[in-house]
């Protein structure tokens, strides 16, 4: 997994709340066996028209904003699915952060598991950063994970929150697989433990 | 936290399972069952295979094929060659990794969430996960039960745990005597269109109350299926009779001497009294009416005899626009009343409403009466065995000469994935669990309501008062 230290980039203002999984990604682009090129796809049904035809209404059509790596967004960003293929098609467009006042919980972390920092931040917060971002290539945002802070162009800066584990995986792109397997003898006295606490417990064999 | 310190259902399961506490309160947890499918399982034994990794425990895990599968006669495979690529990988994928599997073909196949219970491999007390948000149904089991991402499916393979910090307790109280016409799928929408679609976040809920008590195991499997789109990723319900009676000779399920001691564990797995719940929702059952929902998420819904709202009347612009949104892709007027709200499609199935039980109240409505013109009915048994039993007690005969077509198991018109979908425009009552924009095709308009509610939009050809009909 690519490291998330500092980014400073262009922010796409997206101000709608509740975007759910299926308006990121919707499902006909699911069947893939891949993680990568969904980045065509995201947003799909926003951001073409029936013809396939970019709508040019929509943010991500719009100069400067087919370069952003941060997306703003209104409340509960990412609810309903868990299909990682939501923070795989931003990730494949570009983004790298995603700030609002709140996601939904499977889609948050799965965003850390893909290099992509979600930042929650108050709405009055976000609206002032959607204010920014509406600005375009003059007004970059920077979201700074070793430090926890996003930075406004004109140099304020917000404090943001984010679980001390979580940060240390993302600052330092570790593969979690990994540093589970360290834990291999504690799984394995789990193990042990359960099947006598347990003996009931039965396994699926067909 | 000490043991007479009194917990809630969830404490206890989460205490139970925790291989190794972390810093920051991060816990490695056990995983019990590892449910896969083919959408959000091919990445994950990619991963595997490119690491040199085996499945850790393959006794614990069982996959099945759901999402993209064709719902009609599929003997000669499946048309579609991204959807094929897809069952194909997840075939080779069980074949290499030893992997218990359900096909297409076998009676066991279903949709993941309804195979799980139905099988005895959903049991109380377990940790369950699932590369599908919808897993927290089997909370309902008395389990914790939660949807995950395709990178912790590989992770789950690899090591047979999850990463996780513990979650707030939610209590969800549904008081009083439902009233006649409401359902469990009338129960969890009132519940959401009280918390909101957010409410959940950060917690698991325990459903409880005398409501949830009376259910059978499918109204519980409808209400905890939805859980998530309350924002909660587990929702659960204590294990009690109707959870061993409902366990006791399914297949995988404990047998004999084994059964009794199991039974003697998930006695001990309710809430204590006096457990602390992070936040508590006491909700009247007997004001609950059947329900709809009118907009674009499921806490857009209202009772059955109200009308489409006006964005006007929203409480901020923002509100207002949302709404304004919702009704545009919805192609809906204010103050139109719901019940003038003609339908094109009718999809009686999914994981949320799927089950034997649901079969049956959508029959009841069904019988003697007929699908209304210009609309297009489906009944879509949530598995192979359901659909058998479904046929050995007449009412697929029921449906079939009511005019709704009878279909193979799998998600279907739920989302997107296989044939059946909806065309732009369509309207659609649906028994399934999201009324996102495009949810069922691209698009399509979707109102979620109860299977008897379906059923009865499907004989007159709008929405309808279940009441009316009965
Ligand atoms: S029936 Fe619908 S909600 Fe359930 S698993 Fe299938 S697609 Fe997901």
């Amino acid at each position: 997994m690519q490291a998330f230290t500092i980014l400073t980039a262009i922010a796409a203002p997206l101000p709608i709340a509740n975007v759910d999984t299926d308006q990121i990604i919707p499902a006909r682009f699911l069947k893939t066996i891949k993680r990568s090129g969904l980045g065509k796809s995201l947003f799909a049904g926003m951001r073409y028209d029936d013809e396939g035809a970019e709508r040019p209404e929509f943010v991500l059509n719009q100069e400067p904003y087919r370069g952003a790596d941060i997306l703003i967004a209104h409340e509960n960003f990412g609810c309903g699915s868990s299909r990682e293929h939501a923070p795989w098609a931003l990730l494949d467009f570009g983004i790298r952060s995603v700030i609002a006042p709140s996601f939904a919980d499977i889609f948050y972390g799965n965003c850390f598991k893909n290099g992509i920092l979600p930042v929650v931040l108050p709405r009055s917060v976000c609206d002032q950063l959607m204010e920014d971002a509406k600005l375009g290539a003059n007004a970059r945002i920077t979201v700074d994970l070793e430090r926890q802070v996003v930075v406004r162009p004109s140099g304020e800066e917000f404090p943001f929150s984010v679980d001390p584990f979580r940060r240390h995986t993302l600052l330092n792109g570790l593969d979690e697989i990994g540093q589970t397997m360290q834990h291999t003898a504690e799984i394995a006295t789990y193990e042990t433990v359960r099947h006598t606490a347990k003996p009931w417990m039965p396994s699926i064999s067909l | 936290m000490s043991a007479s310190h009194p917990r809630t259902l969830f404490d206890k399961i989460w205490a139970d399972h925790v291989v190794e506490q972390l810093e920051d309160g991060t816990a490695l947890l056990y995983i019990d069952r590892h449910l896969v499918h083919e959408v959000t399982s091919p990445q994950a034994f990619e991963g595997l295979r490119a690491a040199g990794r085996r499945v850790h425990a393959p006794g614990n895990t069982i996959a099945t094929v759901d999402h993209n599968v064709p719902t009609s006669d599929r003997r000669h495979g499946i048309a579609e060659p991204e959807s094929r690529l897809q069952v194909e990988t997840l075939q080779e994928n069980v074949r290499e990794f030893g992997v218990p599997f359900f096909d297409m073909l076998d009676e066991r196949q279903g949709i993941v969430h309804i195979v799980g219970p139905e099988q005895g491999i959903s049991l109380p007390g377990m940790t369950i996960v699932c590369g599908d948000s919808h897993t927290s149904t089997h909370g309902a089991m008395g389990a914790w039960a939660v949807g995950i991402g395709t990178s912790e499916v590989e992770h789950v393979l690899a090591t047979q745990t999850l990463l996780q910090k513990p979650a707030k307790n939610m209590l969800v109280e549904v008081n009083g005597v439902l009233p006649p016409g409401c359902t469990a799928k009338d129960v969890v929408l009132a519940i959401i269109g009280r918390i909101g679609t957010a409410g959940g976040t950060g917690h698991v809920i325990e459903f409880a109350g005398p409501v949830i008590r009376n259910l059978d195991m499918a109204g519980r499997l409808t209400v905890c299926n939805m859980s998530i789109e309350g924002g909660a990723r587990a929702g659960l319900i204590a294990p009690d009779e109707t959870t061993f009676a409902y366990i006791e000779g399914r297949p995988f399920a404990p047998k004999g001497e084994d059964f009794d001691r199991a039974v003697a564990y998930w006695k001990t797995l309710p809430s204590d009294p006096g457990a602390h719940y992070d936040t508590i929702v006491r909700i009247d059952g007997s004001e609950i009416a059947p329900m709809v929902t009118w907009g674009t998420n499921p806490e857009a819904v209202l009772p059955i005899t109200g009308v489409v709202p006006n964005p006007d009347e929203a409480p901020g612009e923002a509100e207002r626009a949302q709404m304004q949104r919702a009704l545009d892709y919805m192609g809906l007027t204010a103050g139109t009343k719901l019940t003038d709200i003609p339908v094109d499609v009718v999809f009686i199935g999914s994981c949320t409403n799927a089950r034997i039980e649901d079969m049956r109240a959508a029959a009841a409505v069904a019988r003697g009466r007929h699908v209304a013109p210009n609309v297009r009915a489906l009944v879509v048994p949530g598995s192979g065995l359901v659909k058998t039993q479904a046929e050995q007690e007449g009412l697929a005969e029921v449906f079939i000469e009511a005019g709704f077509e009878w279909r193979e198991p799998g998600c279907s018109m739920c989302l997107a994935m296989n044939p059946d979908k909806l065309l732009p425009g369509q309207r659609c009552a649906s028994t399934s669990n999201r009324n996102f924009e495009g949810r069922q095709g691209k698009g399509g308009r979707t109102h979620l309501l109860s299977p008897a509610m379906a059923a009865a939009a499907a004989v007159t050809g709008r929405l309808t008062d279940i009441r009316e009909l009965v």
